[in-house]
């Protein structure tokens, strides 16, 4: 148990919106290991980006609540953290990174100016070591020149650059979990692979856990130990990455693999999963994937799918039930 | 390769090094490239040169009335503009209304700004009731026209410099509140907002360190815009005859005076309505280059 630096435990979260309430986390589990890079896939609206914002508290304070669960963090329940105590984990021990480098950084500080920021905030620190502490971890991500960057804007730097500086400003705290929201997703391929190895290699060198938010399953093959799949606020399948790849159970992670185009055929029409993810206020009886699932029988329409275990293969899904065989 | 490195390096250094340069040699370089900024910009300095020094620089005495000389029209008898209904020097008595104008437009930009922009930040930073408030006052402010809230002021505080410019103060902060609030608004949803408390930076300090100097640039440009209005407005009075008192010389009751002989004697009014259609147009045109300049998006093209 010691291991495990990060535990959400049946997370459920609500939103008001006016009168309306809607609950885009209903019943969420998974914990992180030390050193471990976990993935979080699913499409948009799976409610991959409200879980990690309630994992570093980020969720608005007036119009979300959670209202069960718990997220334990190296021990500490984090659901009622005060905000004071709060502050001294962010940027600290868990840090975040974000989907838009562009507009991630403020446009009129200065990128030394910028990451001076949690030093000041977290550690005791002179303006000497703060400036050597930049440049020491501006040069591990990879920027040239860091010694001149320090005192450049945010414009003047390319989208790759910054998103480097981001892990940067991330890394800083010498965080114990690092969590990466799409960190790749807005830029271009040989940018995001670049990206993506320098996260590899620093997660190792760190010896960091990380959280990896993403609905890119080839990022998800070249990062991930564990992953999560999501789907309309819920989990419906984790397993180990290879065993997922080759031996996927629920049919909405079948038909998220079926969907990668291939580089080696050419198919005449690209896989897709008809429909679209349900609102959460559209919610109905029965399995959350059922109206968009080509298995489905009338056993999903009418009851929610139970939680089945092999080994460390988690899937909830009517079809691992004992009537398996004879549909799929 | 390892000989071209340091060339390399030294190529660098002289890139970087004439961004450097100082603020102020920026903005001149920035200056001269548009006309319009440049020709706002000389108007400006020469009006605060000139009511700086104003008193010094007047031909004639402007406070000095003689019957015998009136109504000359312009360059008659050394005076350039000619004189007005009482004989005295069209010319020395613009130039010294320059001042009333400056003191007016700089003074109420910086009161109504001031107010304006903190009451804005408070609304769009904590929202809630506080907002829903503050917006309704400024509403019901915003729902009088500008010129009539002015002089009700300032019929109940009563005339003079001082009280003109806290009546227009008093009308003109809720524009830069409504813009500083929208701007507060837009800020604070920002994805390096997020960013920054996530490194774990409190909100009051995200509010002063982070979302306040965002802020300066719309301020600058909404202040440097404004300015022009309340000289015209601050005309406006003067012309219906609150504002000023009459001795003292400024450019609404020059026309205010002035208009009785729009017929027989045209140079009473035209020139001082010239100099504020200048001014205006100065600050309007320095106010709209400022704009495009330190708009952040094109910033460092």
């Amino acid at each position: 148990m010691s291991d495990t630096i990060l535990k959400v435990k049946d997370l459920k979260i609500q939103f008001k919106t006016g009168k309306k309430t809607v609950q885009p986390i209903r019943g969420v589990d998974f914990s992180i290991k030390k050193g471990e890079t976990l993935g979080v896939v699913g499409e948009s609206g799976s409610g991959k980006s409200v879980t990690s914002l309630a994992v570093m508290g980020l969720l608005p304070e007036k119009t979300s609540e959670i209202i069960s669960g718990e997220i334990v963090f190296d021990g500490k329940d984090l659901t009622n953290l005060k905000e004071k105590h709060f502050r001294k984990l962010r940027g600290n021990d868990i840090s975040m990174i974000f989907q838009e480098p562009m507009t991630s950084l403020n446009p009129v500080f200065t990128i030394g100016e910028q990451l001076s920021e949690p030093l000041k905030q977290h550690k005791k620190m002179s303006k000497k070591e703060i400036e050597t502490a930049i440049i020491a971890v501006l040069t591990q991500v990879g920027i040239p020149r860091a010694e001149q960057i320090i005192h450049e804007y945010p414009h003047q730097l390319s989208g790759g650059m910054r998103q480097r500086v981001m892990i940067s400003l991330a890394l800083l705290g010498q965080p114990k979990l690092m969590i990466a929201d799409e960190p790749t997703t807005a830029l271009d391929v040989t940018i995001q692979a670049q990206i993506l190895k320098l996260m590899k290699d620093i997660k190792k060198q760190h010896d960091m856990s990380l959280l990896l938010i993403t609905h890119d399953l080839g990022v998800v093959a070249e990062m991930c130990d564990r992953v999560v799949v999501m789907y309309a606020g819920e989990i419906v399948e984790v397993a180990e990455v290879k065993e997922l790849f080759d031996n996927p159970l629920h049919p909405y992670t079948r038909g998220l693999i079926e969907s990668l185009p291939s580089k080696n055929t050419r198919k005449n029409r690209l896989y897709s999963i008809k429909g679209q993810v349900p609102k959460p206020n559209e919610i109905t009886k029965g399995c959350i994937f059922a109206n968009r699932c080509p298995f489905a029988f009338s056993k999903c329409f009418e009851e929610t799918p139970p939680v089945q275990h092999t080994g460390n293969h988690m899937s909830k899904c009517w079809l691992q039930d004992s009537n398996k065989d004879e549909v799929s | 390769m390892s000989s071209s490195l340091p060339q390399n390096e030294q190529a660098l250094e002289n890139r970087v090094k004439p961004k450097r340069k100082s603020a102020i040699a920026t903005f001149f370089s920035n200056l001269s490239r548009s006309w319009t900024g440049l020709i706002g910009f000389i108007i400006i300095m020469t009006l605060i040169v000139i009511s700086l020094i104003g008193q010094w620089i007047t031909p004639f005495d402007p406070y000095f009335a003689e019957f015998s000389k009136k109504l000359l029209p312009p360059m008659t008898e050394g005076h350039l503009l000619g004189t007005d209904q009482l004989g005295r020097d069209i010319f020395s008595r613009i130039i010294l209304g320059a001042r009333v104008s400056v003191i007016i437009g700089l003074a109420t930009a910086l009161i109504a700004g001031l107010i304006g922009t903190i009451i804005g930040i408070i609304a769009g930073f904590f929202r809630g009731w506080i907002d829903i408030i503050l917006m309704r006052i400024v509403d019901v402010t915003l729902s009088f026209p500008f010129i009539l809230l002015v002089l009700v002021i300032n019929a109940i505080i009563g005339a003079g410099l001082r009280n003109i410019i806290i009546s227009l103060a008093v009308g003109g902060w809720v524009i830069f509140a409504r813009v500083i609030r929208s701007e507060v608004l837009a800020l604070r949803e920002k994805e390096f907002i997020t960013a920054c408390i996530a490194t774990g930076v409190s909100r009051f300090e995200i509010l002063i360190k982070h979302i306040v100097p965002n802020l300066f640039t719309p301020i600058i440009i909404l202040a440097s815009l404004q300015i022009g209005t309340y000289i015209i407005a601050e005309a406006s009075i003067s012309f219906l005859g609150f504002g000023v008192a009459p001795p003292t010389p400024a450019w609404g009751n020059m026309l205010n005076e002035g208009k009785d002989y729009i017929f027989s004697s045209w140079w009473l009014i035209t020139f001082p309505g010239l100099a504020i259609v200048i001014t205006a147009l100065g600050v309007n045109l320095f106010g709209d280059w400022l704009r495009d300049t330190l708009d952040p998006e094109l910033k460092g093209e």
